[in-house]
């Protein structure tokens, strides 16, 4: 390939971080939350049509374990938020969270006592998608953005430390207050 | 009033006499308002001794008049699938006295909804096998469709885990 024939047998200097972030942010595993219609459109994006193995995360695992990034397809209600939470608590770090739709950004058009307003309540979110139910394309541009924030090595869902000293972390902030 | 109305509102009568006396017809379909002593034996007549009889419980709800008398209703829809034909049965009980019987013996259908019925209005069907909530969960303290209840829900009622903190704690048997 082009880029063994300029180098030779030469060697490129980075850092390990960026490296090992690169190497996950073309990996990510979703955790497909699936709660209502949101995740029809979820499904979508992992078909053939819009194929998100392009971005290197058409594994979905059923299993917390195995998963790096957590889409939150769907209504949120006050009874599921302990099983989402609990899924959360069960993945491995570094993780993320997708927060799919405006249901789960916010309540969206449930604004009533069962649904709880927005997942970011009791979740640390990453990325937002508006929608209702936002497109396939949404979700993948979501993505997108999600892996920019890997390569800089940002995530809300954990301590700094495990991902290296990047200063500006809003967990940090938090637990320094 | 339809033939086949008539017939069994004249059937009713006989058997139950008085109680047959709220009644109604809307579009072909009869409701009759029956006191909640005799239900169970209402629903029983209806499903067996009536042919062709009410073999399906199509629904059973509650309502809130939001009158200071009669408050709540338990509505049952009724369902011959041998004629196909429909009809309602309504229960009104006391906001003091919150007990109706359940009609778990005559349709077991009537489980599922008479918890759900339980569950947003706060009836308690006695003899219900197992009347617990059915979509809240079940350390929440209200009755959410009754109309004294806020839309956005009373603040603090329902738990949420916390944002930066592990929710419960490792041990096994500890599952939501």
């Amino acid at each position: 390939m082009g880029l063994e024939n300029s180098i030779g047998d030469g060697f490129v200097a980075t850092k390990l971080e960026a490296v090992i972030n690169w190497c996950r942010k073309n990996s990510l595993y979703p955790m497909p939350m699936g709660i209502s219609c949101c995740a029809i459109e979820m499904m979508a994006a992992a078909g053939p049509r819009f194929d998100i193995a392009r971005f290197g995360s058409e594994v979905m695992r059923f299993t917390p374990r195995q998963c790096d990034v957590m889409i939150v397809a769907g209504t949120t209600t006050y009874k599921m938020a302990k099983v989402v939470r609990k899924i959360y608590d069960q993945m491995p770090e570094p993780k993320w969270v997708i927060a799919m739709g405006v249901c789960t950004s916010s309540g969206g058009m449930y604004r009533t006592y069962s649904v709880v307003q927005g997942i970011d309540l009791f979740l640390p979110v990453d990325v937002y998608v508006a929608g209702c139910p936002p497109r396939p394309d949404n979700l993948l541009y979501a993505l997108m953005m999600l892996q920019e924030k890997v390569q800089r090595g940002e995530s809300r869902g954990m301590a700094p430390a495990h991902i290296g000293d990047f200063g500006n972390h809003a967990l940090h902030q938090t637990n320094t207050r | 009033m339809e033939a086949l109305n008539e017939v069994l509102l004249s059937k009713l009568k006989i058997k139950f006499g008085d109680i047959a006396a709220g009644y109604s017809e809307f579009r072909g379909e009869l409701t009759v308002i029956v006191p909640k002593e005799r239900i169970v034996e209402f629903c029983k007549f209806l499903k067996k001794e009536i042919d062709p009889g009410y073999d399906l419980l199509a629904d059973l709800f509650g309502l809130d008049m939001n009158t200071a008398e009669k408050r709540f209703c338990v509505a049952y829809n009724c369902y011959s699938t041998t004629s196909g034909h429909r009809m309602r049965i309504k229960v009104f009980t006391e906001e003091s006295d919150m007990k109706v019987p359940t009609v778990t013996g005559v349709w077991s259908t009537a489980n599922w909804h008479e918890r759900e019925t339980f569950d947003m209005f706060g009836i308690v069907f006695e003899g219900h096998p197992d009347l617990r909530r059915l979509y809240m969960p079940e350390e929440f303290e209200y009755h959410p469709l009754r109309k004294d209840f806020p839309l956005m829900g009373i603040p603090g009622s329902l738990d949420l885990p916390s944002k930066y903190e592990k929710y419960g704690t490792d041990d096994r048997t500890d599952r939501t």
